[in-house]
C-alpha cells in the first residue's frame, strides 16, 4: 500500500472533525473522497499533508510511519496537496508559483519540469510571467494543480478542484484528473460533485460527520441510491 | 533651489540608513508578522564589537565588515534563543518577547561593561565635503547613498533570482501554503533573520561612524527609526520600507534646516506629529500590501 491511514482522529479544540477514519490507497489508484459539507474531507487531507496534527491514529506512507510530520517533510516524502481554495501565490507570477512548487527538486531538474507543465497546461504557457492574481478561476485551479505536480509527488491529493468553476471548466478539471491517472499517478480527490467523481474513481470513500460511512468501487457506490440520501440528509444542515 | 537640492541629498543620505533598518524590520514582519522591537539591539551589540575592535587597534576598513558579521550572528542568536521558542504563540506574545530581548540585552551590557558611554574615533574623512557645482556635499552622505544602492540591488537580486528569495516571498504571502510546497519553515525564518541582520549591519556601520560612540541603550533610536519607516511605508511591503526610510530622512533634514532655529530642536517631535497625521489618513501606510487569499 502506498498510503495507509489507520484510526485517524483529528480535533479542533474539543470537537473531533475526524473520528477513527481508516483508509488505504494503492499505487496508481484514483480515490474519491465524497460526503456533505462538514464531513471531515478537508480535515482528512490536511492531516495527511501535515497541516493538522492528529489526536490519535497513524499515517503510513510507503510503509513508513509519517504521523505528525510537518508539511514540508510530507512533501519531501512524496505527498503533495492542492489545497482547498487553491491558495496560489497571487503576488507571484505563474512561473514563480511553479518554481516554488518545485522548490524541493534540484535546480537543474526544475527547468525540464517547467517544460512538462507548459505542455500539460497550455493555458498557463501563454501567461508564464503574468501575476497569478490576474488568472481566471479555471486558470488558477490549473496553476494550483501544476504547482503541486512540480514536486513530482508519488501521491497527489486535491481538495475540491472543481469548486466555484463554470461547468465547462469542471469538465476540464475532470479530464485532467483522468489524464493524470492514465499517466500512472496516484490521486486522492475530495469532491462535492459526488456523481461525477464516482464515474471516474477506481474506489471511493464516503464520509459523514467525521466518520467513514462506506467504501467501494466507483461503480458500486454510483449504483447505490441510498448513498444520495446521505448527502441530502447530511447536507449543509 | 540649491539649498533644497542640498537638503534633499543630505536627507537621502540619512534616509538610506533608515531604509536599510526599515527593510530589515519589514523582512521579519513579512515572514513572521512580528514587529521586531529588538531590531536596534543588533546595532547596540555591533557598537560594542566595534569598541572592542578599536581597542585592538583595528581600522574602520576591518571594523566595517566585522560589524556586518556581528550583526548577522546576533540576529541569528536572538532568533534561536528567543523567537524560535515563541514561534507558535500569539503575535502579542512575540511582540512582548521583542521588548524583553531589548531589556535583557541592555541589562547584560550594563552589568558586564557598565552603563557609561564608550567612544571611538570616527573615520577622519567623515566631515569632508565635495563641491559639485553650487552644491557642497558630504563625502559621507555620498558613500552611504552608494553603498545603500548596492545593498538594495543585491537584496533585490536575492529576493527575485534565488530559490531562497522565492521561498521567502512565498512564505511572506502564505506561510502554510509555502510549507505545503516544501519550504522548510526553520530555514526560511533563519534566512530572514540573517538577511535582516546583514541589512542592519550595513546600516550599523554608518550609524556608528556618525555616532562615534555606543551605550547599552544605543539601539533604541535606530530601532525607532527603522520601525517607524517600515510603518510609514506600509508594514510588510519591502518597497514601502525603503520608501518610508528615505521619506523619513528627507523630512528630518528638511525640517531641521527650514524650521526656525527655536523649533528646529523639536524636529523629532514635529516628525512624529507628521507621522501621526499620515496614519490618520492612510493607516495602512504608503504602500498597501495585497496578501494572498486567506480563508
Amino acid at each position: 500500500m502506498l498510503l495507509e491511514v489507520d484510526n485517524l482522529t483529528t480535533q479542533y479544540g474539543s470537537i473531533a472533525a475526524l473520528r477513527s477514519v481508516s483508509l488505504t490507497v494503492a499505487e496508481g489508484e484514483l480515490i474519491g473522497l465524497i460526503g456533505p459539507n462538514g464531513a471531515g474531507k478537508t480535515t482528512l487531507l490536511n492531516t495527511v499533508a501535515g497541516l493538522l496534527e492528529p489526536a490519535t491514529g497513524s499515517v503510513r506512507f510507503k510503509g513508513e510511519d509519517v504521523t505528525g510530520r510537518a508539511p514540508d517533510a510530507m512533501l519531501r516524502a512524496g505527498v503533495a496537496l492542492v489545497p482547498e481554495h487553491r491558495r496560489i501565490f497571487v503576488d507571484l507570477t505563474v512561473v514563480e508559483n511553479l518554481r516554488i512548487g518545485g522548490v524541493t527538486v534540484p535546480a537543474k531538474e526544475r527547468e525540464p519540469l517547467l517544460d512538462e507543465m507548459a505542455e500539460l497546461f497550455p493555458v498557463l504557457r501563454d501567461k508564464w510571467t503574468t501575476q497569478a492574481g490576474f488568472l481566471s478561476g479555471g486558470e488558477a485551479q490549473q496553476l494550483a494543480i501544476a504547482r503541486a505536480l512540480m514536486s513530482r509527488p508519488q501521491l497527489l491529493m486535491m481538495d475540491e478542484p472543481s469548486l466555484g468553476l463554470a461547468p465547462i471548466l469542471v469538465d476540464v478539471v475532470f479530464d485532467l484528473i483522468v489524464k493524470l491517472r492514465d499517466q500512472g499517478r496516484t490521486l486522492v480527490v475530495v469532491e462535492q460533485n459526488a456523481a461525477r467523481m464516482l464515474e471516474v474513481a477506481d474506489r471511493a470513500y464516503v464520509l459523514r460527520s467525521g466518520e467513514l460511512v462506506v467504501e467501494g468501487t466507483g461503480a458500486e457506490l454510483g449504483a447505490r441510491d441510498d448513498l444520495f440520501k446521505t448527502f441530502v440528509a447530511g447536507g449543509d444542515a | 533651489m540649491t539649498s533644497l537640492l542640498q537638503n534633499l541629498i543630505d536627507g537621502l543620505g540619512q534616509g538610506s540608513i533608515y531604509a536599510l533598518l526599515a527593510l530589515g524590520v519589514a523582512v521579519i514582519f513579512g515572514v513572521m508578522h512580528l514587529l521586531n522591537f529588538a531590531h536596534g539591539e543588533l546595532i547596540t551589540v555591533s557598537g560594542y564589537a566595534a569598541v572592542a575592535a578599536f581597542g585592538s587597534n583595528l581600522s574602520w576598513w576591518l571594523v566595517a565588515p566585522l560589524i556586518i558579521v556581528v550583526s548577522i550572528v546576533t540576529s541569528l542568536v536572538i532568533e534561536r534563543v528567543a523567537f524560535s521558542r515563541v514561534r507558535g504563540a500569539s503575535e502579542f506574545t512575540q511582540l512582548l518577547t521583542s521588548f524583553g530581548i531589548h531589556i535583557i540585552v541592555s541589562a547584560v551590557l550594563i552589568m558586564s561593561v557598565g552603563a557609561s558611554v564608550k567612544t571611538f574615533a570616527e573615520p577622519p574623512w567623515i566631515f569632508d565635503r565635495i563641491d559639485v557645482g553650487p552644491l557642497s556635499l558630504e563625502k559621507f552622505d555620498l558613500l552611504v547613498i552608494a553603498v545603500t544602492a548596492v545593498t538594495l540591488a543585491a537584496t533585490t537580486w536575492l529576493l527575485q533570482r534565488t530559490t531562497f528569495g522565492l521561498s521567502l516571498r512565498a512564505a511572506a504571502a502564505d506561510f502554510d501554503t509555502a510549507r505545503l510546497m516544501g519550504v522548510d519553515s526553520d530555514r526560511v525564518i533563519r534566512g530572514a533573520f540573517a538577511l535582516s541582520g546583514a541589512l542592519a549591519g550595513v546600516a550599523g556601520i554608518f550609524w556608528l561612524m556618525r555616532a562615534g560612540n555606543t551605550d547599552p541603550s544605543a539601539g533604541i533610536d535606530p530601532m525607532l527609526k527603522g520601525v517607524l519607516a517600515a510603518l510609514i511605508g506600509g508594514l510588510g511591503s519591502l518597497r514601502g520600507a525603503v520608501l518610508g526610510g528615505l521619506a523619513l530622512g528627507v523630512a528630518e533634514v528638511l525640517l531641521r534646516s527650514q524650521l526656525p532655529s527655536s523649533v528646529a530642536v523639536l524636529t523629532d517631535a514635529v516628525v512624529f506629529g507628521l507621522i501621526a497625521f499620515l496614519f490618520i489618513f492612510r493607516p495602512q501606510g504608503l504602500i498597501t500590501v495585497q496578501h494572498a487569499e486567506r480563508v
